[in-house]
């Protein structure tokens, strides 16, 4: 299949475009899309698909989620946007009480397939409300997968399965990785959730890594290269489910784990990944295992001050090493 | 009351009020009897609201209800085994034993749950009429909801939404004067919802809730309003909730007046002495009762005979994909 090299943001684009046409059941509704959304993830959907698919809503964020669910319940397959992850707030007891919990409660009578778009991460210095990376939240909840991809083609094929599942899907759009560009295949085939990305290969160190800050990530780890440590990089893309075989896989060769998260560290999923190395390998086999993450503390706005709280390729390096010589 | 209906649309309501009026009962008696486990929210005294309502409805109309909604569910269509079996957690019930009273369903007859937050059925009512409009359905929403929901957000969003949209979705505000244990005109500022609707563009209608004719009548035109496509409708129904916010709550703070006045207002009484009036004999509506109980009786019965759900299903009905397997946990 040819591709075609594209910014994330437009791959996410196509993605939902290839799939509004191939089922007219499919339709977003949420703030400004049909102006095409805030970055542009809905660009020109409303000259194709109409006001009826394509519907701007009133800020009103737990009508535009609980709405979204209902319509699901009548055999349609909404794609809810909300904006930026942390207006999600408005919308709780819709996502968390409503969707998670209705085909459990109702003994499987009710599917409901949605899909709920949420940019999160830090960005531009939108500062405390509009900066979150609170995905680990979400993994705790049953009933939702969790999609949290870092490259355009992965974007595109999670959002692609995200909107076929019967299952609801919290899809978290890295916003601040939409301009990086990447190779997207024309015919854009559905990835399977819980399946990780081997980012790159190597014997010495196992790297974890999800969503925005996978760039530096990939960053750190040429640097460690060059410096003769030789990382495995896993990139997981859906937290829930999570590709336990792969990094417990990885981590039996290299015996050192570094989880690296945008989120704060405390009780963030690096917590769990590391928790679950150490029991399915026994702690004998696993020489060093450490969390790189936020201090726990919002996130400012200044620059500098923003620059203070933010994971960067100095600093994962500095952790790799510490992990080498635990 | 006006008595406009012919003598077997009166029948039939009040055919459905008995019956919801004894499951509730028999309900009650269970869950004092300690084998209804959990709370239970009955709505006997507003059995004229569901009622008027849901008869006016077909199958393929979908509601939504809240946290006291087996008259709603009854009134739909619902299956009483399957709903006393689910309020007793038995093997059989709605929902396999995992939602209870407070979050009865049956998707089978367009009812669409109850819910245990007050005012979330309101977004999913509005977004099922937004769903069902797209599709070129000719159903529309039915949306439950106490006074306490006009105090919370979605109730704003919903009707703003519906009215925007001009959405095939009816609001039903089942207004008996108490948000909880707390009378409703202390927390509510302003004329009430009647207002609020009209503020946000949705037309209402405002009647004695427990006047089963009324609801059906003014049922019946906004039903066709919304069906004939000119958008949301709201009918208010002032109606009296005779037993407490639960099944544990005595509801002592009540002025005893208060609910002694109610009584002689109760829905079901009221349409009785209407079908006297019409030539009903007094024993053929005994009948009715008699008959609605019994089936109420035979429904506890079989829920208490059910067998309990097995463990595994606990497991079951969560996602598809990223599922947790069951291993046995007693085991």
């Amino acid at each position: 299949m040819s591709g075609q090299s594209v910014t994330l943001v437009e791959a996410v684009r196509l993605a939902a475009l290839q799939e509004m046409r191939r089922d007219p059941t499919v339709w977003v509704l949420g703030e400004d899309v049909a102006r095409g959304g805030l970055y542009g993830q809905y660009k020109d959907f409303l000259p194709e698909f109409g006001p009826e698919r394509v519907v701007s809503t009133p800020i009103s964020e737990s009508v535009i989620m609980g709405a979204g669910l209902g319509a699901a319940l009548v055999g349609t397959r909404p794609i809810i946007e909300m904006r930026i992850f942390d207006f999600v707030m408005c919308a709780m007891d819709e996502l968390v009480n409503q969707i998670a919990k209705i085909r459990y409660m109702f003994g499987g009578q009710a599917k409901p397939s949605v899909v709920v778009r949420m940019p999160h991460g830090i960005w531009r210095n939108s500062a405390a409300q509009h900066s979150q990376m609170l995905e680990a939240w979400f993994v705790h909840l049953p009933g939702v997968i969790v999609v949290t991809p870092s490259t355009p083609a992965d974007a595109a094929g999670l959002l692609v399965s995200a909107i076929r599942s019967d299952d609801p899907v919290l899809f978290f759009d890295p916003k601040n990785l939409f301009p990086l560009t990447g190779e997207v295949a024309q015919v854009i085939e559905p990835i399977p959730f819980g399946k990780a990305r081997t980012v790159r290969e190597g014997r010495d160190l196992t790297l974890v890594s999800w969503s925005a800050i996978l760039p530096a990530v990939e960053q750190a780890a040429a640097t460690l290269a060059a410096e003769g440590i030789a990382a495995d990089v896993i990139d997981l893309r859906t937290l829930w489910p999570w590709d336990e075989a792969a990094v417990c896989a990885s981590v039996e060769k290299t015996g050192r784990l570094l989880v690296v998260q945008e989120a704060v560290t405390a009780a963030g999923f690096g917590a769990e990944v590391v928790s679950t190395v150490i029991e399915r390998l026994g702690p004998a086999r696993v020489k060093a295992a450490r969390r790189l993450g936020a201090p726990r503390i919002p996130v400012p706005f200044s620059p500098p001050l923003e620059d203070a709280v933010k994971v960067t390729p100095a600093k994962i390096v500095a952790a790799a090493k510490a992990v080498m010589a635990g | 009351m006006q008595s406009t209906h012919n003598v077997q649309r009166l029948l039939d309501l009040f055919g459905t009020m008995c019956r919801i009026r004894a499951f509730e009962t028999a309900a009650l008696n269970a869950h004092k009897e300690g084998v209804v486990p959990g709370p239970l929210h009955v709505s006997i005294g507003q059995e004229g609201v569901a009622t008027g309502v849901c008869l006016n409805l077909a199958t393929e109309d979908r509601i939504t209800s809240n946290h006291r909604g087996h008259g709603h569910a009854i009134a739909k269509g619902a299956g009483v085994q399957g709903m006393m079996r689910e309020l007793f957690g038995r093997d059989g019930g709605h929902c396999r034993g995992k939602g209870g009273s407070m979050h009865i369903a049956d998707f089978s007859v367009g009812m669409l749950g109850a819910n245990g937050v007050v005012s979330g059925g309101i977004p999913i009512a509005v977004g099922a009429a937004q769903g069902l409009k797209m599709m070129r359905s000719s159903a529309i929403a039915v949306c439950f909801f106490g006074d306490g929901a006009i105090n919370r957000g979605p109730f704003l969003e919903g009707l703003n939404w519906a009215a925007l949209y001009q959405l095939p979705v009816l609001f039903i505000c089942e207004d008996n004067g108490v948000s909880a244990f707390t009378a409703t005109d202390t927390v509510t500022a302003g004329p009430g919802v009647m207002a609020r609707a009209e503020a946000l563009g949705v037309p209402g209608v405002s009647v004695d809730g427990n006047d089963v004719m009324a609801v059906d009548e003014a049922a019946a035109r906004l039903v066709a309003e919304v069906r004939a496509g000119k958008g949301p409708r709201l009918l208010h129904a002032r109606t009296f909730r005779i037993t407490g916010h639960t099944s544990t709550d005595a509801a002592a703070w009540r002025d005893p007046a208060s609910v002694e006045e109610a009584k002689t207002r109760d829905p079901i009484d009221r349409l009785a002495v209407v079908l006297a009036e019409r030539g009903i004999a007094a024993a053929d509506l005994d009948a009715v009762r008699k008959a609605a109980r019994e089936e109420m009786d035979a429904a506890v019965a079989d829920a208490k005979a059910a067998p309990w759900p097995q463990e595994a299903i606990a497991y079951e009905d969560v996602q598809d994909v990223g599922a947790v397997a069951y291993s046995g946990v007693s085991a």
